[in-house]
């Protein structure tokens, strides 16, 4: 007998007990979780009224809360000035020390994985939908909402209905030119946006123990385009590694038990899977990319950037298949390294020049052309290749706009193409 | 928090989402006195008017889905809808919801049994809703008391207020 009274838990269930302080969870329970961890970006200056509100003097514990900007960085209009001056006010009379402020900033949920915010079997929430992504050092992490988060601070914990996990099982060895952010599309052509809603995503299999800590960041920070309210992956020697040293808390290794229950495993094979495009105008439509590549689809602008994928492997990838080329004539090429000190790696490693002297803008780091509200926007009648996460209409700008979602790779491929190509003819 | 909840029935369909409920064009009105002139625009165009305090909503699956914005569960909570009862909710408008003190239930199968305007009749803890016109009820696993504690209280902000003061006092 498992589940249900006894038997076998998921990684999920695991550290959803471990956090409300219980031996065993089910799917459908609401706990309340203890917090390890919480993040505000700029939304969190609306948790700035609902706190004061609630009568709370003094945020729960100010070592277990980060304070990133990453939308608007440097501020770019006085709205977003606004919204900074606010959280860095609240950062003063709260005594929050960890506050990531313009000159060392980066995407919120990048500085949380390179400064070891979340660490295995921890309970994280932020005021962005794609926490998710921290899932991948073997934690539950989600988006939460502005008053929810006032809560938190106050109280350090919240309730939580227990989610039934969806697994992942991913066999197979990725072709050259093929990547985890095409294998996160394909399982995205297979979930659909609704079909993890209220649930866990579990990625397992020899695939995935095989992915590099990076690579874990990109497939999990899409499990958010599934509904999902965590993705995740059980940690490992990969997850100790990349901690080591840099971990800010101490960590609770777990695993799902051989006999936990799924709500139900989707198998993957990557044998022969080519590379994957997600059309206009939901990270849904996935199509292999060989196939929308025979439409010949002109871009205008392209976009290597965001939490997806803009870490210092995204960027060296792209560099592989950019060196000895040039951006095509009449193609915007923004590269937006995910955080500061990536930026300064790309600096040391000479990437900064390679990008520039083709003919790309190379930018400080921030959100840039991700979300449609700072920089890169398109027109009404243009298309962007992108390495990002969603294409719904209106996410660069005008709800007109064309967004096709990539790997870095084939990114910078269309970028040299000027339409979309396959990253593989320039291996 | 009343229990049980009665009240004159509105049904929507399935995959309401956001947007339906409030549109994005209305999301700089921060007062939801205001928010309220737009609810259901989309979805369900003559509620805004003819709604009264009280009102209960009846939906499909997936209720809710769509972006994560506050002023969805806002603006109904404006109305005095006095609960939402719908085969099934996308996570954040639930958590929204619930956390803005507006009852919100997940009761499969809900819709199929009301009209619009049909009397309903919701006992929280005893975890059933009653089409008082046909006498039909669905069953629902009764929220769990930290939940009920919640709506008691009038939502998140007001707890932890109650909270934060009881702990004050004993300390
Ligand atoms: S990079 Fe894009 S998806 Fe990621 S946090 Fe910024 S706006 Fe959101």
């Amino acid at each position: 007998m498992t589940g249900a009274n006894g038997g076998g838990q998921t990684l999920a269930e695991k550290i959803l007990a471990r956090s409300s302080g219980l031996d065993r969870v089910v799917p459908g329970q609401i706990v309340e979780g203890r917090v390890d961890l919480a993040m505000m970006h700029e939304q969190g200056a609306q948790t700035v009224g609902p706190f004061h509100e609630m009568g709370a003097d003094h945020v729960w514990d100010p070592e277990r809360v980060v304070i990133a900007i990453d939308h608007w960085v440097p501020a770019s209009t006085e709205g977003a000035a606004v919204l900074h001056r606010i959280l860095r006010k609240f950062a003063q009379e709260q005594h929050l020390p960890h506050f990531y402020d313009v000159g060392n900033h980066g995407i919120c949920h990048q500085i949380l994985a390179e400064h070891g915010w979340v660490v295995p079997g921890d309970l994280a929430v932020g005021t962005d939908s794609h926490t998710n992504m921290l899932g991948a050092m073997g934690a539950v992490a989600a988006g939460i909402g502005p008053t929810e988060m006032a809560a938190v601070l106050a109280l350090g914990r919240l309730w939580l209905k227990v989610p039934p996990t969806i697994r992942i099982n991913v066999n197979g060895r990725f072709g050259k030119g093929v990547t985890a952010k095409d294998l996160v599309l394909r399982v995205l052509g297979e979930i659909r946006t609704t079909g993890a809603t209220y649930k866990a995503v579990e990625f397992t299999g020899a695939t995935i123990e095989g992915l590099s800590m990076p690579e874990r960041f990109t497939i999990c920070n899409m499990t958010t385009e599934m509904g999902a309210k965590c993705g995740m992956v059980a940690p490992d020697a990969k997850t100790s590694e990349y901690l080591e040293g840099i971990a800010k808390h101490a960590a609770h290794p777990l695993r799902a038990d051989a006999d936990a229950r799924y709500e139900r495993t989707v198998e993957i094979d990557v044998d022969g899977m080519p590379p994957m495009v997600a059309c206009p105008y939901s990270p849904d439509n996935v199509r292999p990319l060989p196939d929308v590549v025979k439409e010949h689809v002109k871009v205008d602008q392209v976009f290597l950037g965001s939490c997806t994928n803009a870490r210092i492997e995204d960027i060296r990838a792209g560099a592989r298949i950019l060196k000895g080329h040039k951006v095509a004539p009449n193609v915007r090429f923004i590269v937006s390294p995910a955080s500061t000190s990536i930026y300064k790696q790309c600096l040391d490693e000479g990437l900064i020049d390679l990008f520039t002297d083709a003919g790309a803008v190379f930018t400080n780091s921030s959100c840039s052309a991700c979300f449609g509200g700072n920089m890169g926007i398109i027109a009404p009648d243009e298309v962007c290749a992108s390495s990002s996460n969603r294409n719904f209409p209106g996410r660069m700008g005008p709800k007109e706009g064309r967004i096709y979602l990539l790997s870095p790779e084939a990114t910078v491929a269309a970028a040299v193409r000027g339409e979309l190509a396959d990253p593989r003819e320039f291996l | 928090m009343q229990d049980p909840i009665h009240g004159r029935v509105w049904v929507l369909g399935d995959d309401v989402d956001t947007d339906q409920i409030i549109s994005g064009k209305y999301l700089t009105i921060i007062d939801p006195q205001e928010l309220k002139k737009h609810v259901f625009e989309i979805a369900l165009p003559e509620f805004a008017g003819r709604a009264k305090a009280g009102d209960l909503l009846i939906a499909g699956v997936n209720f809710g889905c769509g972006s994560s914005r506050e002023h969805a569960p806002q603006a109904m909570r404006a109305i005095g809808v006095g609960a939402v009862v719908a085969d099934s909710f996308a996570r954040i408008f639930f958590r929204n919801a619930i956390n803005l003190g507006l009852p919100t239930i997940e009761a499969p199968g809900v819709r199929a049994l009301f009209e619009a305007g049909d009397p309903a009749t919701i006992e929280l803890k005893a975890g059933t809703v009653r089409n008082d016109r046909t006498g039909r009820s669905v069953a629902f696993p009764p929220l769990p008391s930290h939940l009920l504690d919640l709506l008691e209280a009038g939502g998140l902000v007001e707890k932890v207020k109650r909270e934060l003061a009881a702990g004050r006092s004993a300390a």
